[in-house]
């Protein structure tokens, strides 16, 4: 978790927008949700996991270190409103962009059923935090370490089955579960909103990079969402899509991993 | 012109162009006739005394004749290079009825190389402070240039630039072989040196936005954002991977500098057999760097024949040489791929040239069953450019166009909004250095009377 000193940022963040970083001269351009934002204080919070050669160079960062750059508020803020009663589901890693939103739907008077799941005790994070803003939090783990055993859909059947009326699920977290999410909700028809993650360059709308196909019409994740109507979104395709760079990924890492192993 | 073979040059991002020796330079100036009517200067869009510079070069004064064309040129490094003379300046040359014309483009770029390499940026004098704050959006050609010359009226200029490197489309859409990078960083180093501010991953319209900007003291905007919006043709298969629009194909290679993965970070998609689609200047760069990149086989499928391409002859011809295997009268049908969901293949059609559509230029028409499919592994679609709605649409009260590009005066890019001033790409769309370079400055005369108008 790194909190980074970025008051123009800060300043301007709404949930549900990112930020796009690098770290060096010779680095990428990697887009990160902001987690937390504190206008007051002048920074932003970000949650990472460490997947790539940039997130593993940012495993190693210390307090005082600098990032080459950082751009943002990106993207559009999630619709928050006074809707009724809201289902919340954050999936690994997607609990730290998910907990501003709860935060703020709870702020805008819903009532906040928040569930949280992740791999294992290990892995699960802020429980506290979202607990604050939350009606009620279910937490999963697909081990069984910690809370309920099973997957964040199993905790949303079981929360469609016992309300009699949710009015907006919100779903972020790898692909694979808000693609679950989404097709858990349909035939209750309960609107559903996910936040995507394609692979991004610009990330303000002139690459095209991060197009993804929403109800058979093309949009791009960085300016038109990237949230987007669950039971629209083309998942398979947006799979397909995050592996454009697999075997480039992995000779990057291994490259990152040698020099580490050598010095 | 001394030239790289084109069989080398595939191998390397260099220019192609050597440039001129001094001798050649001076003979070439010869060959101006210093005709009376110089209908040269009236082909330039910003009327560099053309006559004026050449005669400048033959006397040997190539710092005189520098200076010259910066009386109204302020970037003549890179006009040299990318200004299209063939259809401009060198169009008109007398000389060109009969023999070749004047290499004015050639010249230019001449004496702009000799003055880099000779002398220091030489900073010109400022007109005292106006205490006037000015906010540039955008550090393209337009933005570079009114930022330059505001600030030598003695406003204080900040520029808001949403990447990590200052140029535009100069830095993430030319290629090195066609603008050496080095060269737009001079050109930002000189703008910098007269006191313009200079803000990197700043996104107007996100991480401020225009009424903002105002609210910061800012007495007047100028919206030079280009034309950064990539045009897809919207057939199937154009989401498959391995597809990818011009501007991320070049930004990742030019101003990420894919193609030396993995010293750098981000990766591109080499391909061995690409189809790059459509017949501008950005096609031609999408499709020599793709070569450039390694590919075996590069193909560029264009709708219309090579009379109609609007990418500049030179480009085309050298695009030629370096073996673009060049489709004309052929338009994409759908891009098929392979069952994880790679490009594997792109099916065209043939056209044929029928009646002028509004361009002027004939309109091509599918001749039915002459589909065909070429096997390929990335394609490229360079089809143009249009408005990015990212800044219009955070900025109420900014008239647009149903095309997106901003409503702007045409002599002064004063547009609805009071205070807000606009030019380059964003309001003509995508076209020229020089075009946006001539609408900055006419902007900057016409901001600067805004601003000492309203007074101190």
């Amino acid at each position: 978790m790194f909190v980074v000193e970025a008051p123009r940022i800060a300043r301007k963040a709404k949930p549900g927008q990112f930020v796009i970083l690098r770290i060096d001269e010779k680095g990428e351009r990697v887009p990160m949700t902001i987690a937390d934002s504190d206008a007051e204080r002048g920074a932003i919070t970000l949650v990472v996991q460490e997947v790539g050669k940039t997130t593993v160079q940012m495993g190693t960062f210390q307090k005082g270190d600098r990032l080459l750059e950082l751009v943002g508020p990106l993207g559009r803020p999630t619709h928050i409103a006074h809707f009724g009663r809201v289902v919340l589901v954050g999936g690994g890693i997607g609990t730290a962009p998910i907990f501003p939103i709860i935060r703020a739907m709870k702020e805008a008077g819903n009532f906040v059923i928040a569930i949280v799941g992740a791999k294992s005790k290990d892995y699960l994070f802020w429980e506290d935090k979202i607990a604050k803003f939350s009606d009620e939090l279910l937490v999963t783990t697909d081990d069984g370490s910690y809370g309920t055993k099973g997957l964040v859909t199993d905790a949303l059947r079981q929360v469609i089955s016992r309300e009699p009326r949710i009015d907006l699920v919100v779903a972020i977290g790898p692909v694979a579960m808000m693609k679950a999410v989404s097709e858990t909700t349909k035939d209750p028809g309960i609107k559903t909103v996910v936040s995507l993650n394609p692979i991004m360059v610009d990330a303000t709308g002139m690459c095209g990079g991060c197009r993804v196909t929403v109800g058979a019409k093309t949009k791009f994740a960085c300016v038109d969402g990237p949230e987007f109507d669950g039971h629209l979104v083309d998942f398979d395709e947006l799979m397909k899509r995050q592996r454009i760079y697999l075997e480039e990924e992995k000779l990057s890492l291994h490259k990152c991993r040698l020099r580490d192993v050598a010095t | 012109m001394p030239r790289q073979d084109p069989k080398v040059r595939v191998t390397n991002f260099d220019e192609v162009a050597l440039g001129y020796a001094e001798e050649l330079a001076v003979r070439e100036a010869e060959r101006c006739v210093q005709c009376k009517n110089s209908p040269c200067v009236e082909g330039c869009p910003v009327e560099i005394d053309i006559p004026g510079f050449i005669e400048l070069v033959r006397r040997g004064d190539f710092l005189g004749a520098i200076a010259k064309i910066k009386e109204k040129n302020a970037l003549p490094a890179i006009c040299g290079r990318v200004c299209p003379q063939e259809d401009q300046c060198e169009k008109l040359c007398v000389l060109g009825k009969k023999f070749e014309p004047v290499a004015i483009g050639r010249l230019e770029r001449f004496v702009a190389d000799y003055e880099a390499a000779n002398v220091e940026i030489r900073v010109p004098p400022r007109a005292a402070p106006t205490g006037k704050k000015v906010a540039v959006i955008g550090s393209g050609p337009a933005g570079l240039t009114l930022a330059a010359d505001l600030a030598k009226l003695g406003h204080s200029v900040t520029i808001f630039e949403a990447f990590h490197k200052a140029g535009g489309v100069l830095v993430y859409g030319i290629p090195e072989f066609r603008l050496p990078k080095a060269i737009v960083q001079r050109e930002v180093e000189f703008v910098l040196s007269l006191g313009v501010e200079l803000r990197l991953n700043e996104v107007v319209g996100r991480t401020t936005t225009v009424d903002e900007l105002f609210g910061e003291g800012y007495a007047a905007l100028y919206v030079a954002i280009g034309a950064g919006l990539p045009y897809f043709m919207n057939i199937p298969g154009e989401n498959h991977n391995g597809v990818y629009s011009a501007n991320e194909f070049l930004t990742r290679c030019n101003l990420m500098k894919a193609y030396r993965f993995p010293e750098y970070d981000t990766p591109i998609k080499r391909g061995k057999r690409v189809a790059v689609v459509g017949g501008g200047n950005v096609a031609m760069d999408a499709a020599r760097t793709a070569l450039r990149l390694g590919a075996e086989h590069v193909y560029n499928i264009y709708r219309r024949s090579r009379q109609e391409m609007p990418a500049r002859q030179e480009e085309v011809a050298n695009a030629i040489e370096e073996g673009v295997d060049i489709r004309f009268l052929t338009n994409p049908v759908r891009i098929l791929a392979s069952d994880a969901g790679w490009v594997r293949a792109i099916e065209s059609v043939r056209m044929q040239l029928g009646e002028p559509d509004e361009s002027g230029r004939r309109r091509p028409v599918p001749i039915a069953g002459s589909e065909y499919t070429i096997d390929v592994d990335v394609v490229v679609m360079a089809i143009g450019n249009g408005a990015n709605p990212l800044l219009p649409s955070a900025t109420p009260g900014l008239e647009t166009n149903k095309w997106g590009y901003i409503v702007a005066d045409e002599e002064t890019g004063k547009t609805s909004r009071e205070g807000v001033y606009a030019g380059g790409d964003i309001v003509t769309g995508a076209a020229t250095v020089i075009l946006a370079m001539g609408a900055a400055r006419k902007s900057a005369r016409a901001i600067h009377a805004y601003l000492m108008q309203n007074g101190p």
